[in-house]
């Protein structure tokens, strides 16, 4: 069964899908991303899908979802790197994907996190913890 | 006059078909030299309903046809099943609307990024959609 990596990185979730999705594994993504927000008290998801080029509306409600989730467990998720031509179709199937924050890349994606959870360097704390991927 | 060019089914049972189906319609539609937007929308349109037909009837056979009108090539698909069937098409064209626990927008969103889009469905016999998108257009 294929799963989808998710990295933490201080206060954030960083997830790379790499691979076209399918139904069963946006919903374990989903399931998975949400638990990890919940484990991690991570602040801010970062979700990557410059490799997927096609997004249907049923893996467009789990992007929803996974934001909404992820909101009321008190973080911000941003999706970055959208191909053109799936922005195009999402418009015209009649998904524009409201209330979720997209970034044209990673860096911007991070700086938009960064902001919008007024980045004090509270991740102060977590270094101690050793399952934190950088520093 | 639309000539078909080639056909092939495929059988959609499980979930792997799936993958496979739109990896076969894929090399169809990069082979008829057709734009990456075009695809994009033609295996979106495909995604959706191919979901419809596992979801609602529990699989069935898409058949992916390779078209020419004129000067222009087409890919057509035409996805049947033998499952329930849809009581009112109407309704189930409407953005919005679903028996599923769905957004709704699967056949007016999928009707959308094609051509040409047609919808027959008997209930308690199955439903036959076919869409078709040409290469440029």
């Amino acid at each position: 069964m294929d799963k989808i990596p998710i990295l933490r990185m201080g206060n954030f979730l960083l997830v790379t899908i790499q691979v076209d999705l399918y139904d069963r594994l946006a919903l374990n993504l989903e399931a998975d991303l949400v638990q990890m927000v919940n484990k991690t008290g991570a602040k801010g998801v970062l979700i990557d899908i410059s490799a997927v080029s096609i997004v249907d509306s049923f893996m467009g409600r789990i992007i929803g979802n996974i934001a909404s989730m992820s909101k009321i467990l008190d973080a911000e998720t941003v999706v970055v790197g959208m191909q053109p031509a799936v922005a195009i179709t999402l418009i015209e199937l009649g998904l524009p994907l409201k209330g979720v924050h997209t970034a044209l890349d990673m860096e911007k994606g991070m700086d938009m996190l960064k902001s919008m959870i007024g980045f004090t360097g509270g991740d102060v704390e977590d270094q101690t913890d050793d399952d934190s991927i950088i520093e | 006059m639309i000539l078909s060019l080639s056909k092939d089914a495929v059988q959609v049972l499980k979930e792997q078909d799936v993958v496979f189906l739109k990896n076969r319609v894929k090399e169809v539609a990069v082979k008829i030299k057709m734009g990456l937007v075009n695809q994009t929308r033609l295996l979106t349109a495909a995604s959706e309903l191919v979901r419809n037909m596992m979801r609602y009837a529990n699989g069935g056979v898409c058949i992916i046809e390779v078209v020419s009108s004129g000067r222009n090539n087409g890919v057509r698909l035409t996805f049947s099943d033998q499952g329930p069937g849809i009581p009112d098409i109407d309704a189930a064209m409407r953005d919005g609307f679903s028996t599923g626990k769905s957004l709704g927008l699967g056949l007016p969103g999928t009707k959308r990024l094609v051509n040409e889009f047609n919808i027959k469905s008997k209930v308690g016999e199955g439903t036959v959609v076919t869409i078709l998108k040409w290469a440029n257009g």
